[in-house]
């Protein structure tokens, strides 16, 4: 049983993790324009500093033993009514940590990226201002030891997100994509509240320790519901069916807000969310079930759409969704899957940055264009961004030595533990990550010159290429430091559970053919759009592709049986309002106005009403009176 | 403790201000707003000295209590004193006054439309001041009536002299539909009267002695509609609400502030204060019903608030969704949704005070249109106004952060834990809210510059110091009472909890869910 010891030591600044980018932010905001100049360094400075904060933590966790490692501070007392007693607390423990190293250590290098691709921006200050908001809400999400407070740091999270799908709020689409993303994160959060009731009504706590620790005394039932309110709150956050609408839109976002947010961290909450309530899914079969599901099902979709976008942000977005897919697919395993989900979390943080990174430097060169079929031929254009998107690419297909091939296979191995059937699905869609990541780079990086006339493509500056340099080298190396020297399912064993279960076939088996998959996938899109030349024009392309195209018409399914309907039933209520509702009123004042006409035409308005109300109220007076003598 | 006459004297300095904000010349108008700003901040002074002293762990029921006859011969008593919902109301009514009356700096002159003075104006706002102190601080429930009635003067006022257009049809349906609650209040006051002469021998308005009646249930029944009735009108519950839209689209941002932020709370605060405690059995049985009448104007407010093109009347309908919200949570009847409804009437005072003006503002920069589709893309010139814009509008979906989600989340829970249902459904109406919320900001705010806003004459600029100085306080207590909200919540519960202590109704069964346990659950 793990221990939970008081912040002591380098623990005792938890608080300040969250409270560096949080004055950040404030400092930006309320500066105004007198802190243009120096306001984005204080931002990245104070990224920085939370970043350092959080690697000395690890230094001094690793230095403890295992059981030992769990750390709560209580900075104050803060929703308390009754029983429901929520304190502002912290919890640092191994699955925080890595969340925490994730977001200060991607979040700096992201922070110091945009340094460069927004320097042309005039409000490149608010800008740092709303990520340092991001920033420190997501810090607040991962080290909140309560439901309660985790949905302050989620809600925080969320609006960050809105402000910044927003930035180029002068775009019509912009506005309406931050509106939209909100609004269905929203329903989310409807599953976060009630889950949030009735945690608090089954276990008397809201806090991670008390109600895990009580999870055995539930019964079956309320768990699986909570389990299931809890899995439609993450699929808001993640993007995952049936919630998946907003995230293709929420590009509209500047790229570096893509690379942070919507790729590696914010929408990997939901993992963290089922990931952190694991005692609830171990003891809800039927709630985990649900989040294989649908994990598998946004693996899919995601992977279909990311196939047919020719928006390279839109094609990684879908990317971002299937690989978010394969964790909740792999944290709805159970213990056999959670510490490999988290796993793919961090490789994906890393190479998915990279890529978007990587792609908004090539947008950088060919003035902010995001079509594919415009690119081609890049490679030599653009050295450092073509080698460092091939080091993401290698690792999110999965090929070794790459991050991405040790944290997907250890998901599909695991998946095979389960069931057959789910690891076949699982290779089947890494085949087609394979496929959809190869035209990307082949339309991209190779084949013939296909830009516009007044496009002039050049690499970009160093403050943009070196953080692109070292999420390469994470997207190499990351996987295997992670797996051989940190003993990652280890480190995470005591929060989240571990154990392995033998598999039908040596594991050797497993590996193999998922790469033979990956490089037929692979081979396809090669042939399909580097071989061959990459018409300008889209060509209409089968029914699925069309689909895929429509965001598998996940909008036009949202506006039937949503949206119309609402706006339908709130314009009909609206006139029956106007007509009914104060139709009757102004019906029975205009009778009673006549009446009162009748019986004093000389006075005022005023005066006729109230002398009015007064004999109505004499009569109503006298009948209560009577009434009450009754009783 | 402290002998002195606090409330009295919170009440006395306003209505001595109004006095001499009146007679002043009409020639000087600065003087008259400077006086009034000054009396308005000596009262939140003295409020703020007051709310120090206020003992959270006070077994006693109110505090700074005073006590004269005033007419005996009916058992009336000038009586006031609070307790932890009077106080924070109080507070809020002197935080809000202050605001309006730095925000309506510039509201009333030059308004060729008015009728009224300036001085005029601002006199009645200091009167209204000292009416809502004594209507929060009343423990006699004729001298509660009587501020109830009188509020009523300078509000319509307010609305009829230095309103909008409309304003006299909207001061007119305001006014009727308050004095016909008024009366049925009246009606079961008497009757509360008569009831009282039975069970104590002599008549008496006091409210610990009324509270202390056991009055026959269908009696209770029946005096309950009559209290209801007013409060259901002043909050206002769905169907009673057509009054506030009108009075909302046609009144000066201030005095939607006040009307909305404070006075409505009147009612709600009524239900918690009176209902309960003298009629606990009625308050039982009908609370079905209220919580029914509640559910229908969480979404029945937000729905429709989703189509209105005009900003006034989408604030009056979020409004309302949000007594929706409140009275829900008085009427489950639990210490969480209690204490949850209080909470948010000041989280709701707050969030509506920096709706209104900061919308105020931008109609004032565009011939008082308030017209959603006059606007668009005003954060492209006015980026401080737009950024006000935007905490108001999260503090009315109640972002987590924000005091009002505070008030929000334990209502949701308290229905929650005595009908899982009813918070489950209730919780639902989130989704609309942000809906709603956030379409407004879109349109208004954010995508391109209306192109009429680039017109002569419609230059849109952006908030001055002035403006600035009314809205930092509500929003800074917005977001601090969000992430600290202890010393609301220190007060406000052993308030509620003798509330429910004398209303008898059981607690929910905590834990029902773990009835029946099994064990399979616990392999692990």
């Amino acid at each position: 049983m793990t221990e939970i010891l008081p912040a002591e030591g380098v623990f005792s600044l938890l608080w300040v993790l969250i409270a560096l980018p949080a004055a950040g932010a404030l400092i930006l905001l309320l500066g105004g324009r007198r802190t243009n100049t120096w306001g984005p360094y204080l931002g990245i400075l104070t990224v920085v500093g939370s970043a350092v904060i959080a690697v000395l933590m690890l230094l001094a966790m690793m230095a403890e033993p295992a059981e030992q490692r769990t750390v709560i501070q209580n900075v104050y007392d803060w929703v308390f009514v009754g029983s429901f007693q929520v304190s502002f607390a912290l919890q640092l423990d191994q699955l925080s940590i890595v969340f925490v190293l994730l977001i200060t250590l991607v979040g700096a290098l992201i922070f110091i990226y945009s340094l460069g691709y927004m320097a042309h921006d005039p409000d490149r200050r608010k800008f740092f201002a709303y990520l340092n908001l991001f920033v420190a809400a997501m810090l607040l999400l991962v080290l909140a030891n309560n439901y309660l407070l985790l949905y302050v740091g989620w809600e925080g999270v969320g609006l960050a997100s809105y402000l910044l799908i927003g930035f180029w709020q002068r775009k019509p689409t912009a506005a309406a994509a931050a509106k939209k993303a909100f609004v269905i994160n929203r329903v989310g959060d409807v599953g976060l509240s009630v889950a949030i009731m009735l945690i608090f009504v089954t276990f008397g706590s809201v806090t991670f320790q008390d109600v895990f620790g009580q999870v055995g005394e539930a019964n079956e039932g309320t768990l699986t519901a909570i389990g299931l309110l809890l899995l439609l709150a993450a699929a808001g956050k993640s993007a995952q069916f049936p919630l998946q609408a907003w995230l293709l839109d929420a590009m509209e976002g500047p790229t570096p807000v893509s690379a942070l947010i919507h790729a590696a961290t914010m929408v990997t909450a939901g993992v963290y969310l089922i990931a952190r309530s694991n005692a609830i899914y171990n003891a809800a079969t039927w709630a985990a079930t649900a989040v294989v599901v649908v994990g598998l099902i946004t693996i899919f979709m995601g992977a279909i759409i990311g196939s047919a976008k020719d928006d390279i942000k839109k094609s990684l977005a879908g990317s971002t969704m299937s690989q978010i897919g394969y964790m909740v697919f792999a944290a709805g395993l159970g213990p056999i899957g959670y510490v490999f989900a988290i796993f793919h979390l961090l490789t994906h943080g890393v190479f998915k940055a990279g890529l978007f990174l990587g792609a908004g430097s090539v947008m950088h060169g060919m003035n902010d264009g995001v079509n594919m079929r415009r690119y081609g031929a890049l490679k030599g254009v653009m050295v450092i961004t073509f080698i460092t998107f091939m080091a993401g690419y290698l690792a999110i297909i999965g090929i070794p030595p790459f991050s991405g091939f040790w944290s997907k296979d250890e998901i599909i191995h695991a998946a095979f533990e389960r069931n057959s059937i789910i690891g076949a699905a699982a290779i089947l869609a890494a085949g087609i990550t394979g496929f959809y990541m190869t035209r990307m780079v082949a339309m991209t990086f190779f084949g013939k010159k296909r830009w516009e006339d007044d496009v002039h493509p050049h690499e970009s500056p160093k403050v943009m290429t070196i953080p692109l340099i070292i999420l390469a080298i994470g997207s190499t190396f990351m996987g295997m430091a992670l797996l051989f020297w940190g003993n990652i399912e280890y480190w995470l064993e005591p929060v989240v559970g571990y154990e392995s279960v033998p598999t039908p076939l040596p594991t050797w088996v497993y590996i193999v053919v998922t790469l033979v998959v990956v490089i037929i996938g692979a081979i396809i899109g090669w042939v399909t759009y580097a071989r061959k030349d990459v018409p300008i024009e889209a060509p209409r392309g089968n029914l699925l592709t069309r689909a895929a195209r429509q965001d598998l018409y996940g909008d036009a399914i949202n506006d039937v049986l949503v949206v119309e309907p609402t706006y339908k039933s709130a314009h009909a209520l609206t006139t029956f309002d106007n007509k009914a509702v104060d139709g009757f009123v102004t019906w029975t004042a205009s009778f009673v106005g006549d009446l009162s006409k009748r019986l004093r035409r000389s006075q005022t308005g005023f005066a006729r009403s109230y002398a009015l109300s007064m004999v109505g109220g004499a009569i109503i007076l006298l009948v209560a009176l009577i009434l009450v003598r009754l009783s | 403790m402290t002998d002195f006459p606090w409330l009295t004297a919170i009440g006395v300095v306003p209505l001595i201000g109004s006095l001499v904000v009146a007679l002043l010349p009409k020639s000087k108008p600065m003087l008259a707003k400077q006086i009034a700003m000054i009396v308005s901040l000596v009262v939140l002074g003295m409020t703020i000295a007051m709310a120090l002293q206020f003992d959270g762990k006070s077994t006693e029921p109110f505090q700074f209590v005073e006590s004269y006859p005033w007419i005996p011969a009916f058992g009336v008593n000038y009586s006031v004193g609070v307790d932890g919902i009077g106080l924070v109301l109080i507070a809020l009514a002197a935080t809000l006054v202050p605001v309006t009356i730095l925000a309506g700096w510039r509201d009333i002159e030059g308004d060729q439309e008015s009728e009224g003075s300036v001085k005029g104006y601002f006199a009645l706002v200091l009167v209204l001041e000292a009416l809502m102190i004594g209507v929060f601080a009343a423990t006699d429930v004729f001298l509660f009536y009587v501020f109830f009635e009188v509020m009523l003067v300078p509000v319509y006022f307010m609305i009829g002299r230095y309103g909008g257009p409309q304003r006299s049809y909207a001061a007119i349906k305001f006014l009727l539909y308050s004095l016909l609650g008024g009366l049925f209040m009246l009606a079961a006051l008497v009757g509360l009267y008569v009831v009282s002469i039975r069970q104590l021998g002599s008549g008496t308005f006091d409210f610990l002695a009324l509270v202390g009646m056991d009055i026959d249930p269908n009696t209770q029944k029946m005096l309950f509609l009559g209290f209801f009735f007013a409060f259901a009108i002043k909050a206002p519950l769905w169907p009673f609400h057509t009054w506030l839209p009108d009075a909302a689209a046609e009144s000066k941002p201030g005095t939607s502030v006040l009307l909305i932020g404070v006075l409505d709370k009147v009612g709600t605060f009524g239900m918690i204060r009176y209902l309960l405690p003298i009629f606990p059995a009625a308050s039982e049985f009908y609370a079905p019903v209220v919580i029914g009448m509640a559910l229908i104007g969480i979404f029945y407010g937000a729905y429709i608030a989703l189509t209105a093109k005009d900003m006034k009347r989408l604030f009056a309908y979020s409004s309302m969704s949000h007594f929706g919200f409140i009275t829900l949570g008085i009427f489950v009847f639990t210490s969480i949704g209690q204490t949850g409804s209080v909470v948010y009437m000041v989280a709701h005072g707050l969030s509506t005070a920096a709706l209104f003006l900061t919308a105020g503002f931008l109609m004032s920069r565009r011939r008082e249109s308030a017209l959603i589709s006059d606007y668009g893309g005003v954060n492209k010139v006015a980026p401080v106004l737009a950024g006000f814009f935007l905490v108001a509008v999260l503090s009315s979906l109640a972002l987590p952060g924000m005091v009002s989600f505070i008030g929000e989340f334990l209502v949701l829970l308290g229905a929650f834990e005595r009908y899982i249902w009813v918070g489950a459904l209730a919780t639902l109406g989130i989704v609309i809210t942000a809906a709603y919320a956030l379409r407004l900001y879109q349109k208004s705010m954010t995508g391109p510059l209306n192109p009429s806003l680039e017109a002569d004459g419609n230059t849109i600029t952006d908030l001055k110091g002035r403006e600035i100085t009314a809205l930092m306080p509500i929003a800074a207590l917005t977001v601090v009472l969000g992430f600290y909200p202890a010393p609301l919540l220190n007060v406000i519960e052993p308030a509620v909890d003798r509330t429910l202590e004398i209303v008898q109704v059981d607690a929910p069964d905590s834990g029902l869910s773990l009835d029946g346990l099994s064990s399979e659950g616990s392999e692990q």
